[in-house]
């Protein structure tokens, strides 16, 4: 009897593995691959035109953050370098909180509609997922240029005399982000809030808690779930951008992916772009873990 | 208004709106309710009992109409203004906070001192036998302790009314009799004013010190227990509350006629004209058939309670009427169907109902 379990549990066992296994090898070869690829490549050489040499080198490391000076072999803080990542982390942090400052009342609104009513809204919600974000990016652009939509307008009104240079600047960017993924935040929010019990709203009302206690005390916290989701899903991407800097913020106002794209291309120096590439991950994998810690303090043990 | 009303509805009357209908919740209900009683609002779903709760608790604004507390008028204000606590029908306990967390909240957004705090939940948690949970999450209770949280909360503020809606609805029989005795125990103690919304017409009759019936956005009597159970002033009453044979009847001169020939005395002050007799299946005697008894009836089937057998009976007309006995006064022997008996009313127990 006991002999015969033991063989059933394992041959579970077996089985899962089994099934496991196609989506194992794929994750394998399409997440750890590449990823164990970038670390090798990040300790070589620079080949003359691209490429690598296979040369064991911490090189590209230390010029992630420092720059040697040609006269005196000095080193010194690569300011560019580093303007370029604070540039990257404040935008990304500002389009997440702006992008949640718009998002929550859009998803608490969907989320209190009717039925109906919330389908439709949910549906329109998805439709810029249906263009190619190449495409909806360069719409932006057409918007805010300086010959633009938005310059030509306010110029025909009169409110404005010269066009107001929105394009190719950091708040281009963050304004282009915040359009690309504010989606990707009111979705989880949405989510998060239609399993709200509208109820405890009342409760709380009823036991003395003013409108702004209600939202604070009540809602913010029960809601957190879908408030740390949707940060996730905009903040990661964001940082990580490339084509949103690329189009709208020009060449002066890169961001992190358009300075390790810059590395495989021009810059001709595959090492440093993957030591970058490693280093970006081990950025959000440090700002998730900060940011899952801070948000698991107060949620219930057990 | 009565010096002794701590809150008194004037002639509240509200409308819902949905789409093209609309539909009157409630229909200028005016009532009064006294410091310190337990008053039960009773009427089947969609009466209006829960919406003239939600008035007082300011979860909603009458459409015309006053709420007053103590004399003042609170009609326009904010629930979180009112010293009136709700206990709701789903309990709504904040899942992310500890029992301590939840019954302290009213206090916390009252600002109240910490200590105090301590104190008071602490005083509450004990009033509802919850000391040993304090520290668990609503999720982790029982419906029956999650009711008792719920009931914890609402007193922890000390309000000056509090409002149950249908607290005992989700609970067993048996937990709900315990809440029964419980509830009651808890208002004599602290001597708060109950307002208690509910459809069951046996809690209303144990617990309260006054009832108000309502139906279709109207109360419709106000009275005691007592009084409500014996002198109902309609059908929608005496039918509503406990069980009750209706014999329509024609009334003059303090008799009323039933079937052809056979009058009952009745009260003199009743109506007259055609209208409905009211008389409880408790009052309702069988006796055997004699020349002093006037009515009769066809024995019909009947129905073992235990404690008590319900006899059906018809009278020559075909109306039914039933019968309750005592099954310990009468050793549990009822008479065998189509036996012709003599029916005979207790004295008084006749009720003309006014329509």
């Amino acid at each position: 009897m006991s002999t015969g379990e033991t063989k059933e549990a394992r041959r579970d066992a077996r089985n899962t593995w089994l099934l496991s296994a196609p989506a194992l090898i794929i994750l394998t070869l399409a997440a750890a691959g590449p990823l164990l690829i970038m670390l090798v490549y990040s300790f070589l050489e620079p080949g003359k035109y691209g490429n690598v040499v296979w040369e064991f080198s911490t090189g590209a490391w230390v010029s992630t953050v420092l720059t040697r000076d040609i006269f005196d072999g000095t080193y010194h803080l690569a300011d560019a370098h580093l303007t370029i990542f604070w540039r990257s982390v404040k935008l990304s942090l500002i389009t997440t909180i702006f992008t949640f400052i718009v998002g929550f009342p859009t998803a608490w609104f969907i989320a209190t509609r009717s039925a109906r009513a919330r389908t439709a809204l949910l549906f329109l919600i998805t439709i810029p997922f249906w263009t190619n974000l190449l495409i909806r990016t360069f719409a932006i652009n057409q918007i805010i240029r300086n010959e633009g939509m938005l310059n030509t307008f306010l110029l025909y009104l009169g409110v404005i005399d010269e066009p107001i240079l929105i394009i190719y600047s950091d708040f281009a960017v963050f304004l282009g982000m915040t359009y690309v993924y504010l989606p990707l935040m009111v979705l989880p929010l949405f989510a998060a809030i239609d399993r709200f019990d509208m109820r405890l709203i009342e409760a709380a009302y009823d036991l003395y808690a003013s409108r702004l206690q209600v939202l604070r005390r009540v809602i913010l916290p029960i809601v957190k779930p879908g408030i740390i989701a949707g940060s996730i899903l905009v903040f990661i991407p964001a940082l990580g951008a490339y084509v949103t800097p690329r189009i709208l913020g020009g060449g002066r106002n890169m961001m992190i992916g358009n300075f390790i794209e810059l590395q495989f291309g021009q810059g001709r120096n595959w090492p440093l772009g993957a030591a970058l590439s490693v280093l970006l991950l081990m950025i959000v994998a440090i700002a998730l873990m900060f940011y899952v810690r801070a948000a698991n303090r107060d949620a219930p043990h057990g | 208004m009565p010096a002794d009303a701590v809150i008194e509805a004037r002639a509240a009357r509200k409308v819902f709106r949905t789409g093209q209908q609309t539909v009157v919740a409630l229909n200028d209900v005016s009532i009064a309710i006294r410091k310190g009683e337990f008053f039960t609002l009773l009427g089947p779903s969609g009466c209006g009992k829960t919406t003239l709760l939600r008035l007082i608790a300011g979860f909603e604004t009458p459409s015309s109409g006053q709420i007053l507390l103590n004399g003042n008028d609170i009609t326009d204000a904010p629930p979180n203004l009112r010293p009136v606590n709700t206990v709701f029908q789903s309990y709504a306990l904040f899942p992310h906070l500890t029992v301590r967390q939840n019954v302290g909240f009213g206090l916390q957004m009252q600002g109240v001192a910490a200590s105090e705090i301590t104190d008071k939940v602490k005083r509450a948690l004990s009033l509802v036998r919850l000391e040993d949970l304090a520290d668990r999450k609503p999720q982790q209770l029982s419906g029956g302790q999650q009711q008792r949280v719920a009931l914890a909360r609402a007193l922890a503020p000390s309000p000056e009314v509090l409002l149950l809606d249908e607290p005992l609805s989700a609970l067993d029989l048996k937990l709900r009799k315990e809440m029964q005795s419980e509830l009651k125990r808890l208002q004599h103690e602290l001597g708060i004013t109950f307002i208690f919304v509910t459809h069951d017409q046996e809690e209303a009759l144990t617990m309260s010190d006054r009832i108000g019936v309502m139906s279709k956005g109207s109360l419709l009597q106000i009275g005691a227990p007592r009084e409500i159970y014996n002198h109902p002033v309609n059908r929608f009453v005496a039918d509503f509350i406990g069980e009750t044979n209706l014999i329509p009847a024609e009334v003059r001169n303090a008799k009323a006629t039933i079937v052809r020939n056979v009058s009952i005395p009745v009260d003199p002050a009743s109506p007259e004209g055609a209208h409905t007799l009211a008389v409880r299946p408790e009052h309702v005697r069988i006796v055997p058939v004699s020349g002093d008894v006037p009515l009769t009836a066809k024995v019909g089937e009947s129905v073992y309670f235990g404690t008590d057998s319900h006899i059906q009976l018809l009278l020559a007309d075909g109306t039914e009427i039933i019968a309750r006995h005592q099954n310990e006064a009468t050793g549990g022997e009822v008479p065998p169907p189509g036996t012709e008996v003599g029916v005979a009313f207790a004295p008084g127990a006749v009720q003309v109902l006014e329509d």
